[in-house]
């Protein structure tokens, strides 16, 4: 099937649990759905070209640029963004916990995308010994340009330790 | 004093709403109906335009306004130039929209304003212009050349500027030394790239005639003026605020990008809310940028290594256009001489014309450009007179107790003769060449040569003129309601944790947890009096502002205190959010009750309020008036702090690298710094200042070269081919903190925003051509890449 970049399309997006239904240009990106169909401006648009990371977000449970997808792309999927990070009671889950502790972010703009690239990471990995090496691997596919990325590898790796480390 | 957070790693106040992506940046605000801009940029780096149609844009459904200059009336002028200088004799600035002519690729022709930014893209590609493209000038080092096209036909060889400034005797110095050494270094050109582009949303309210400006920009307050002007408007009915900002890095600090003027200009035209919000093509070609410059720096030396004298001659390439005035050339110009003692200096610049994007202030002002030259020719005059190059620095700093040290003849940003007010250099250089094992380099070096591998060892020291005025001001309040503190100062934040460290500040002078301060910047309702965010000032100017108006507001909190407590202010203590007698914690009232009390009362409207009324007068007399004369209501006070001149912070940074000879990659194997801000009011977030600035640095030492071809086309004008550091490019620093308090403020500080850009393409210079010793390679430029390293190996013979 293919449409008119300005026709109207119906979508029904699920943004972290949420149905989100409504009608959309098809060619309307899914970064731009989600911030002002959705009104979630947490996830932020830094290039539109798919290379600084801050418009992360998970589709169907696996990290994507939201500036490379249509919104009609996503049609019926299941979208996890920045806001659907912290507890039902608001409480900053470890991973934010450990942001907020080692100075990890600084104007937050680049953060949300950060957030959702380590989640899968963590999550794919559930360890708690991982190398630095290894963690600016990780985070090597988005930008900061304020803190100098030792400090988010010290959040990961303080995530990652809290998160999976053994009890005593 | 109770319990001081200054000095303290205080968790950030901003997090929480950041991680959540709760945060409030421009794109973020959401205004009923508003509609978008867009623009037609120019393709081409010098033409005439000779026709334009917009009428198919026009008649786009869903498009509500397409502009060209001929539709802006009286706003189609030269925008204003910022910052006059008597050298400046050939200031040139753009339009809002281009007339007759386009001076660099990504030059405002036109304006759209329509439902949505996609409906006004589709209606830019229905702009028709002609254009006739004119000679081009784009290498700035040949753009005052006879025989060079011009850029502006009535500045002649493209000079916006030609400035000497000179400090001593140097024909004395050069007479007098042993040996006089020339080199040539070059800085190419870069910009600040926040990760959160520019954008604006403009709210006219008609029938108050009061216009808003949501910007994200570093100068609220002389935009708000601008804006004021430009529209015959009282300040007052002008209200700019800068939300949350996703990074400014100097980006932002300068005004009126044409969007500024062209989206309040919308707002009131048509009756709706207009945003704009640029996109990353669009901040390459349209947005500031800076960095290159080429300098032929000579010294007068003593063989024993001593600098008697210097003359440098630069050219500055300033783009298309100058709006900013001078400021970075400046900067360099003053920033030359670093550290060391230099009695005799002289520095002459030509400020150059290019069709090129306009070049205004990007973290470092000019400064690496100044430490690059002097830092790398040091290098070689050590390596000329075989004295090692960290004894060469320590053989030419300032001493402690040389200070003030004093430049006369060379003039500052602010307009005030260079004065160091304070540093210790060697202290810092002892500490890195300590840390990074200096002493035993060598042979390491040497151990890995036989395994074919190439280290290298970098050291580059720098100053930093920071805290310059005017001035700022800060309006503190304690609220009766809730206890919480207000802080408001008029410059801009772009998350450097203003909202912690003056929430520090404040919170120490009134004994409460800083997380009980809500610190407003950038709002000029909140805030109306006050300058900007740039030169590292921040901290210094509005941390000082702060600092007078919370004492202020303690000296009468614990005024009104004795009064309720029936003592004296001096046996009075606060902590946790009371004030109590010093020994007898018991006797004692909220700080948020005695804000209530502060506020005579007729009506008891809470159980605050009721407690309040029972104490005696917060003035001490129940026969007088409520309100004595010469007092005001509440518990609040406005200070401002202007600073006598700029306070100059310092470093030293040393790096050891390795250049991998098969894919000449640099690599860094050990980064340690050591810095001197004065007092540290936060340590991580200062830490987080130098080590986001390394990263910037290293980007312009290896990474980052915006590449226009001889069309004046900038061939990488995207992240697949500008390249930004990402965290396998930036190395783990090793951070070491002196403080050497600044005499010139009580604080003690200084400013440390722009401390980690300054050196670090100089010492990676030093640590490669430290590396590639064998082959005799002199890295006289940066960035330097890989494929250039290459070339230099290669007609070294070194590789085949």
């Amino acid at each position: 099937m293919s449409v008119e970049p300005e026709q109207v399309v119906d979508v029904n997006i699920i943004i972290n649990g949420t149905e989100c239904a409504t009608s959309v240009p098809s060619r309307m990106l899914l970064s731009d759905f989600i911030r002002h169909e959705a009104g979630l401006t947490g996830t932020h648009v830094g290039c539109e070209h798919g290379v600084c990371g801050c418009c992360t977000v998970m589709i169907d449970g696996v990290s994507a640029r939201s500036c490379l997808a249509f919104a009609v792309q996503c049609d019926g999927s299941e979208i996890r963004t920045v806001e659907g990070l912290a507890a039902v009671d608001d409480t900053l889950n470890p991973l934010q916990q450990a942001f907020h502790e080692c100075h990890a972010l600084q104007c937050g703009f680049c953060t949300p995308g950060f957030l959702m690239a380590i989640t899968e990471f963590l999550d794919r990995n559930q360890r708690a010994d991982f190398s630095e090496t290894e963690v600016r691997e990780a985070i090597s596919g988005n930008l900061c340009r304020c803190t100098g990325y030792t400090s988010i590898v010290d959040a990961v790796l303080l995530a990652a330790k809290r998160m999976y480390g053994k009890e005593d | 004093m109770a319990t001081r957070t200054f000095g303290e790693s205080v968790l950030r106040n901003e997090d929480e709403r950041l991680l959540r992506g709760r945060g409030m940046y421009v794109d973020d605000i959401e205004a009923t109906d508003a509609y978008h801009a867009g623009f037609v940029r120019s393709p081409f780096a010098a033409a005439r335009i000779t026709s334009i149609d917009v009428s198919a844009a026009r008649e786009l459904p869903g498009v509500h306004l397409v502009w060209t200059c001929d539709d802006l009336g009286r706003f189609d002028i030269e925008l204003p130039l910022l910052i006059p200088h008597p050298a400046l004799t050939h200031p040139k600035t753009q339009r809002p929209l281009a007339r007759d002519r386009v001076y660099y690729v990504g030059q405002a022709v036109a304006f759209i304003v329509a439902d949505s930014r996609y409906i006004a893209e589709d209606a830019a590609e229905l702009v028709e212009i002609e254009y006739e493209p004119l000679d081009v000038v784009v290498d700035y080092r040949t753009s005052a050349d006879e025989g060079t096209s011009l850029v502006h036909d009535d500045v002649p060889s493209n000079t916006a500027c030609h400035f000497v400034q000179s400090c001593g005797d140097t024909e004395k110095a050069f007479a007098e030394a042993d040996r006089i050494v020339k080199y040539e270094f070059e800085i190419t050109r870069s910009a600040g790239h926040p990760m959160e582009t520019r954008g604006c949303l403009a709210e006219w309210h008609e029938r108050r005639g009061e216009l808003t400006l949501w910007n994200s920009t570093q100068a609220s307050i002389p935009l708000r003026g601008g804006l004021a002007s430009l529209f015959g408007l009282a300040e007052d009915k002008v209200r700019v605020v800068a939300p949350d900002t996703g990074g400014g890095f100097g980006t932002k600090v300068y005004f009126f990008y044409p969007d500024e003027v062209l989206v309040p200009l919308a707002a009131m035209t048509l009756n709706r809310p207009v945003k704009f919000i640029e996109d990353r093509s669009e901040h390459f070609v349209a947005s500031n940028q800076e960095r290159a410059q080429t300098h032929e720096i000579e010294l007068a030396i003593k063989e024993d290594g001593t600098v008697l004298g210097l003359r440098d001659t630069f050219i500055h390439d300033t783009g298309a256009f100058i709006p900013y005035g001078i400021a970075v050339a400046q900067v360099a110009s003053c920033s030359i001489a670093g550290p060391y003692r230099i009695p005799n200096i002289e520095v002459e610049f030509k400020a150059v014309y290019t069709n090129t994007t306009t070049v205004s202030p990007y973290r470092g002002c000019g400064r690496p450009q100044a430490c690059f030259t002097i830092e790398r020719a040091l290098d070689k005059v050590a390596d000329e007179l075989g004295i090692d190059k960290a004894e060469i620095r320590r053989r030419n700093f300032i001493q402690p107790d040389e200070f003030p040290y004093n430049r006369p003849g060379l003039v500052f940003a602010d307009g005030l003769p260079v004065t160091l007010d304070s540093g210790s250099y060697e202290a810092a250089l002892d500490i890195v060449l300590r840390e990074i094992d200096y002493a035993n380099f060598a042979q390491r070096q040497e151990e890995a040569r036989t395994e074919g591998r190439y280290l290298g060892i970098g050291i580059a020291c720098y100053v930093e003129g920071t805290g310059l005025g005017p001035y700022e001001g800060a309006h503190v309040q304690v609220h009766g309601t809730t206890g919480r503190v207000l802080v408001a100062t008029g410059l801009t934040s772009q998350g450097q944790g203003h909202q912690t460290v003056f929430a520090q500040i404040a919170a120490d002078q009134l004994g409460i947890d800083p997380s009980m301060v809500d610190v407003v910047t950038g709002d000029t309702d909140a805030m109306q009096w006050g300058v900007a965010t740039f030169a590292s000032r921040a901290a210094v100017v509005s941390g000082s502002a702060v600092h007078k108006a919370a004492k202020a507001v303690r000296t009468q909190a614990f005024e009104f205190a004795a009064n309720m407590l029936e003592c004296a202010p001096g046996d009075l203590e606060a902590e946790d959010g009371r004030i109590f007698v010093k020994g007898s914690p018991d006797r004692s009232v909220a700080l948020k009750t005695v804000a209530t009390a502060s506020n005579p009362l007729r009506y008891a409207f809470d159980e605050d309020a009721a407690v309040a009324t029972q104490f005696a007068s917060v003035y001490g007399d129940v026969q007088g008036p409520p309100l004595p004369e010469g007092k005001a209501p509440g518990l609040e006070s406005w200070e401002y702090y202007s600073p006598p001149h700029a306070t100059w912070a310092s470093g030293v940074h040393a790096a050891i690298v390795e250049v991998d000879l098969k894919t000449l990659q640099v690599r860094y194997q050990r980064y340690v710094c050591a810095h001197d801000c004065g007092a540290v009011i936060n340590p991580m977030i200062v830490e987080g200042q130098v080590c986001g600035g390394i990263a910037q640095g290293v980007g312009g030492a290896l990474y980052e070269r915006l590449d226009y071809d001889e069309s004046g086309q900038l061939r990488n004008a995207s992240f697949m081919d500008f390249l930004i550091p990402y965290a396998t490019e930036v190395p783990r620093v090793e951070l070491h903190h002196l403080e050497t308090p600044s005499p010139l403020n009580e604080l003690g500080i200084k400013g440390v925003g722009e401390a980690g850009t300054i050196p670090v393409a100089a010492l990676t210079a030093s640590a490669v051509t430290d590396a590639l010793k064998p082959f005799g390679i002199e890295i006289d430029h940066a960035p330097i890449f890989p494929s250039e390293l290459y070339a230099l190996l290669r007609e070294a013979g070194a590789i085949t």
